[in-house]
């Protein structure tokens, strides 16, 4: 067990809380740029979306996990982040200016779409983000002078000061760099006014709002952050996936990301990745067992969705923090051995927390 | 007590109706700067309605509150924190899931001095002011001797301890005015000696003027300076402690008015 001794403040708010910190994340930091020379073309590919659906996790834990406004709709903002990459890039605009506006253009809808969640709560802003999700959905595949419609559009490669970013590895690059980025940037937050403003807000609108924090303000400025983190996502996508139609970003993408967050264990920066990595490996080890179980499991239609269902639903019941919540009980069951108990992360109920006020 | 000082809370006819119900009636009062002021009465007497008309979560029919020479009632609810009132709840509103020093600095929330931008970046401005906020809320974590908890989650902690976490975060916020709802509740009498303690604590260190809701009497009595009764939105008596609790309304509103005792008896 690692008993830290603090000497100053300054330690709670660095990055790294001890040695094992600095070791494991520079081994990660390490095999993260030599993969593209120790895997091989396909799995590169699949770690590069593993990076880009991290990112847009991180935008959707920051609303859901962190700010407690769930969003039924954020594959919209997937939408228009990669459509707006897409528009531009093949206008001829360099890769960076097109990545901003995407990015910039999903927070502008993401405060239009925040303006009712100062309204409506829980179920009923899970409403509003859903039809706002089919509307989004519906204008892509109508505007066909802009998208194309339902026939789709194809999507040029990434171009800066001349070169051709296009190629797996120098795109696994780009993706890098913007998934590290966008984790400084959730992970500063959080250690700021501004990141414990949105978890008052999840945790006690009445007493935050009496803390002198400004509800209207944090709850549209965690929707623009995490629409803005979801439209980056979304023009990587574009160009990674390299073909837009609207049917990528319907309700049933919505639900991905959503599993994606609570798979991963509400309220963690570590659940977006791990979430991620369980949204993009899942379809592998499905299609992997298809080969294995007998033909009427194996090739009966909806398989897929039956997993995701009762994984969730397993998650759900018994895991509610998810896959980190679950690597976090592993962690000290060794760290403590052999003294972990069974209650040791049960949370106690409380009763006395009333809603009354609002 | 000084007449030439202003009061730094003062509230005129203070009326609040929800639908039929008459909740508060007519109340006025004055909290001079650095008093400790204490609303007592029976449930339902309208006192923590009171709280919540002067933290803004309410909006009051009619009546007026001002703080400080201005006009609380035209302030949105977020802003009263920075006018430097803070206030606890009588049904604890911590922030659950977060821990204890996170609570506390969520306290300081009207004290921040970085931009969105600090934030986004961890400049070394937000640095600095990282350390400063940490600075304080450290203060306060050893004046209420709160340092073993530092870390522990809400969820996770008792009910006693929630409610000195409670007062803590509000005492962060370094308030003018402070209020607390019922101190005192769910807490046994050593705890609540040692609130009593706290709170003349408060108002010697921090300067803080309070105002509180309480049922305790003893509470109530070892740190008032005056004492305002209601009883169904209404104001009964106001006074020193003794004067209050010798009024012959305050005794009928708690212990029932001898007329009721006299309807009872058999006449011939």
């Amino acid at each position: 067990m690692r008993f830290i001794f603090k000497t100053s403040y300054a330690q709670d708010i660095s990055l790294a809380r001890h040695e094992g910190h600095r070791f494991w994340y520079a081994v990660l930091g390490v095999l993260l740029v030599a993969s593209p020379w120790l895997l091989p073309e396909y799995w590169l590919a699949q770690l590069t979306f593993v990076l880009i659906y991290a990112v847009v996790g991180l935008g959707l834990m920051l609303l859901a996990g962190f700010t407690g406004l769930f969003s039924i709709g954020h594959a919209a903002f997937l939408g228009v982040g990669a459509y707006t990459q897409a528009v531009l890039t093949n206008a001829g605009l360099p890769f960076p200016l097109a990545l901003a506006c995407a990015g910039g253009l999903s927070a502008l809808v993401g405060i239009v779409v925040g303006l009712p969640a100062l309204r409506v709560k829980g179920i009923y802003l899970g409403i509003a983000t859903l039809s706002f999700g089919f509307i989004v959905e519906e204008v892509l595949a109508r505007w066909e002078s802009v998208t194309g419609g339902n026939a789709g559009m194809h999507v040029k490669n990434p171009v800066l000061f001349g070169a051709d970013l296009g190629s797996g590895t120098a795109f696994y690059f780009i993706c890098l760099a913007v998934c590290v980025g966008a984790t400084l940037i959730i992970v500063n937050l959080l250690r700021s006014p501004t990141g414990r403003a949105f978890v008052a807000i999840r945790d006690s609108e009445i007493s935050a709002q009496s803390m002198g924090i400004h509800l209207a303000y944090y709850k549209t400025l965690s929707f623009a952050i995490s629409a803005a983190l979801a439209g980056l996502g979304g023009a990587l996508y574009a160009h990674k996936i390299k073909f837009l139609s609207p049917d990528q970003f319907n309700i049933i993408q919505s639900i991905d990301l959503l599993l994606m967050v609570v798979i991963g264990g509400l309220g963690s920066v570590h659940g977006a990745f791990l979430g991620a990595i369980f949204l993009i490996t899942m379809p592998q080890l499905i299609s992997a067992a298809k080969d294995v179980l007998p033909p009427a499991v194996g090739q009966a239609p909806g398989l897929q969705s039956l997993v995701y269902g009762l994984v969730l639903i397993a998650f759900v019941l018994f895991e509610p923090m998810g896959l980190y919540g679950r690597w976090l009980k592993v962690r000290t069951f060794f760290s403590v051995f052999p003294f972990y108990r069974k209650g040791l992360f049960k949370r106690q109920k409380s009763f006395q927390k009333s809603d009354r006020l609002r | 007590m000084i007449t030439d000082v202003s009061p730094l809370l003062s509230v005129r006819d203070l009326t609040v109706r929800f639908g039929g119900v008459l909740a508060v009636n007519k109340v006025s009062f004055d909290v001079m700067p650095g008093e400790v002021f204490t609303l007592i009465g029976p449930n339902g007497a309208g006192k923590t309605t009171v709280f919540n008309l002067i933290s803004r979560i309410y909006t009051p029919t009619a009546g007026s509150i001002v703080y400080g020479g201005a006009l609380l009632t035209e302030q949105p609810a977020h802003a009263v924190a920075a006018l430097g009132i803070a206030r606890t709840f009588q049904n604890i509103e911590l922030f659950e899931h977060a821990s204890v020093l996170q609570n506390l600095l969520i306290g300081r929330h009207t004290h921040r001095s970085t931009s969105l931008l600090d934030d986004l970046l961890f400049t070394p401005n937000a640095r600095r002011a990282a350390l400063v906020a940490r600075e304080k809320v450290e203060q306060v974590i050893d004046f209420l001797e709160l340092q073993r908890y530092r870390d522990t989650l809400i969820a996770g902690l008792p009910y006693g301890v929630r409610k000195v976490v409670e007062l803590a975060r509000a005492l962060c916020a370094e308030p003018k005015l402070l209020l607390l709802d019922e101190p005192s509740s769910g807490l046994n009498v050593e705890e609540t000696e040692g609130m009593a303690f706290w709170i003349d604590d408060i108002r010697r260190e921090f300067g803080a003027t309070v105002l509180m809701v309480e049922h305790d009497m003893t509470l109530v009595n070892k740190v008032s300076d005056r004492v305002l009764a209601m009883n169904q939105g209404e104001v009964l008596a106001m006074g020193t402690p003794a004067e209050v609790q010798s009024h012959p309304g305050v005794i009928e509103a708690y212990l029932g008015s001898t007329g009721d005792l006299s309807s009872l008896r058999r006449t011939p």
